[in-house]
């Protein structure tokens, strides 16, 4: 990919704590081409959120940016004044949230809120703004958009509210969507129409979509590319097909084992040991030593990026992939 | 309620001693209690009483003579204008102060604020209200401290809000009866702001690229004004009721001055029909609080448009 919209380097989010300072995300680099989904997999409190928040420049107290950059269509966020990331949020850069019962302000109507988001960022008299509104809930599945924008949240279903935010997302054709758990708090039904309509919103309107999740059985539906994160760092990247089928990286292989699957019947699910372990104190060198079972002393040096190629890549001393089938060694 | 007070108030004492001069001879004492029919049975009193009050009558003055109704509706002007003005600088100076000290919960200024509001609600109504007058009034000579001033009509309303004179009086009685109010309403400006602020829909609202501006006075204070809106009708009511203390220390002639004078006189008929008038204030003051919050949450609407 040449044309890359988002580029993150080195980026660290620091959150200040009594007890220390907690980095939450240590050391990401990642980037989405246009039209492109990367997927953002790894457990609660790996950090893919921090992320997400961090790009769109979200990250509230005690939380901050201390480290690395990020640059949205060669424009760098990091040290950008509120103003300017105003102006680019939900216009250029969107979000959409995890629960949407949550994220639709319950006393104003939908047109009230999908009108706000294009009047933000756009003069435009009222009826057309109106038209974009009905066009873009057409465009996500909504049938009577004309009905619906004059209800309130609560007398839509979960599945329709998403659909709203989603909608509200794309209202001002972005650049860049980060997608933070959007399915998670869905049925499993509603999930896989979610997912449909957004991939083909992004095929449609060449938006490039991070998509955070935890579930890789979804990230695998819907993504380009996967990047597996763990204790605040991206510790193996590639393409679906690579990261699924050939994981190099043993929390990988760990997550890939615990996902139920038809074909696994009656087998106990492989777990991973332990607990993701505690940013404010993690162990030297690799962070996913004490729950691997493939590690040895080697592993108290922190391993370096094993490239394979410019967006294949993974950070460990044992890698279930053998090394005479990498290509190269940085 | 009324039975409760009708009773009640005949154990307190006799308010016949209190009407005659003390030389009066035993026929006079006669007479007066026969003309206030007060020789009848306290039973037949009581139904006497509920049939009048079914008609609207809820008797006449002891002291006055005239009608307990019409001569509490005659003060209540100027407790409802006092009500209102102290209702209006809670508002006013309580919801920016919580919103401010919300937002910004590290800085020095919400901090003195927090604690200002502490001192708000726990001294004594009567002892700041003589504080006031001693500064503003007896030291700095800036506002007169007793009465009500001129008043002017306008919109048919008859208030002294509408003169300067008036508006003079109005300040420091209004300003001691909102203490306890402004500091109630930043508090629970600030809790809420506080909470709202972690809320999902306010990142969304930020995510979209909202100004400031819009996301704290529409997204965040549309929903704290719900909590806020029922408390303070509450509040409104019990602002009338125990007006009492202001009213008596800047000798406001307002209800609640008229209550004490009438329970001191032992004057039955005002103080039964104050408390029923209060009583009925409540129920429209909550039937008011419930149609606001309709208009502000539309989770509570009866019936939905466009159905």
């Amino acid at each position: 990919m040449t044309d890359k919209v988002l580029v993150t380097k080195d980026l660290e989010t620091v959150f200040s704590m009594r007890d220390g300072d907690a980095k939450a995300v240590n050391g990401v680099s990642l980037s989405v081409g246009r039209g492109e989904v990367l997927g953002l997999v790894g457990e609660s409190g790996s950090g893919k959120s921090v992320t997400g928040f961090s790009i769109i420049g979200l990250v509230d107290a005690p939380g901050r940016i201390a480290k690395g950059s990020i640059k949205f269509q060669g424009t760098e966020l990091v040290g950008m004044s509120e103003n300017d990331l105003r102006a680019l949020r939900g216009n250029r850069i969107a979000m959409i949230f995890q629960d949407p019962m949550m994220t639709l302000n319950p006393v104003l109507r939908i047109d009230t809120q999908m009108l706000e988001a294009i009047l933000a960022h756009r003069k435009m008299p009222r009826a057309q703004a109106l038209a974009r509104c009905r066009d873009v809930l057409n465009l996500v599945g909504i049938a009577a958009p004309e009905e619906r924008l004059k209800t309130y949240p609560h007398e839509l279903s979960g599945g329709m509210r998403q659909r709203v935010a989603i909608a509200i997302a794309f209202l001002n054709e972005p650049d860049l969507i980060i997608a933070d758990e959007p399915t998670t708090a869905l049925d499993v039904t509603i999930q896989a129409q979610i997912i449909h309509e957004a991939q083909k919103l992004c095929r449609l309107t060449g938006t490039a979509m991070i998509w955070i999740t935890h579930d890789l059985a979804v990230v695998a539906g819907i993504a380009d590319r996967i990047a597996v994160m763990y204790a605040g760092r991206i510790v193996e990247q590639g393409t679906v097909d690579e990261v699924i089928d050939t994981p190099a990286h043993p929390y990988t292989v760990g997550l890939l084992g615990s996902v139920p699957s038809a074909n696994k019947r009656g087998v106990p699910l492989r777990q991973i040991p332990g607990m993701t372990p505690n940013i404010l104190s993690l162990p030297v060198g690799c962070p996913f030593r004490e729950r691997c079972s493939r590690a040895d002393e080697m592993c108290q040096v922190e391993p370096s990026r094993h490239v394979v190629r410019e967006d294949r890549d993974w950070f460990c001393h044992h890698p279930h992939i053998a090394p005479d089938t990498s290509e190269a060694t940085q | 309620m009324s039975v409760l007070v009708f009773f009640g108030l005949n154990i307190i004492g006799d308010p016949v001693y209190m009407l005659v001069s003390p030389d009066a001879d035993q026929e006079d004492i006669d007479r007066v209690i026969r003309n206030l029919g007060l020789d009848r049975p306290i039973l037949e009193q009581y139904v006497l009483f509920v049939k009048g009050a079914l008609q609207g009558d809820l008797g006449n003055s002891f002291i006055f003579g005239e009608s307990a109704l019409g001569l509490i509706s005659r003060h209540m002007g100027a407790t409802l204008e006092l009500a209102f003005t102290a209702l209006f600088l809670a508002i006013a100076i309580g919801i920016p102060l919580g919103l401010y000290a919300g937002l910004y919960p590290n800085r020095m200024s919400s901090r003195v604020i927090m604690t200002s509001s502490i001192l708000g609600f726990s001294l004594p109504t009567f002892w700041v209200g003589l504080m006031m007058i001693l500064i503003f009034s007896v030291q700095l000579g800036w506002l007169p401290s007793t009465g009500r001033g001129d008043t002017a009509t306008f919109l048919g309303i008859t208030s002294s809000i509408f003169t300067l004179n008036g508006l003079s009086h109005l300040i420091l009685p209004a300003a001691n009866l909102a203490l306890l109010k402004v500091s109630l309403v930043i508090r629970l400006t600030r809790a809420g702001t506080r909470e709202g602020m972690q809320q999902d829909y306010i990142k969304f609202a930020r995510a979209k690229g909202l100004s400031t501006t819009r996301v704290v006075g529409v997204h965040l204070l549309k929903n704290i004004l719900i909590p806020i809106v029922t408390v303070l009708g509450l509040e409104f009511g019990s602002l009338i009721a125990f007006s009492v203390v202001t009213e008596t220390i800047f000798a406001w002639p307002g209800m609640g001055r008229l209550l004490i004078e009438s329970i001191l006189q032992l004057d039955r008929p005002v103080v039964v029909a104050y408390l029923m008038i209060i009583v009925a204030l409540f129920v429209v003051i909550n039937l008011l609080v419930d149609v606001v919050y309709s208009i502000l949450d539309p989770r509570v609407r009866l019936k939905e448009q466009g159905k």
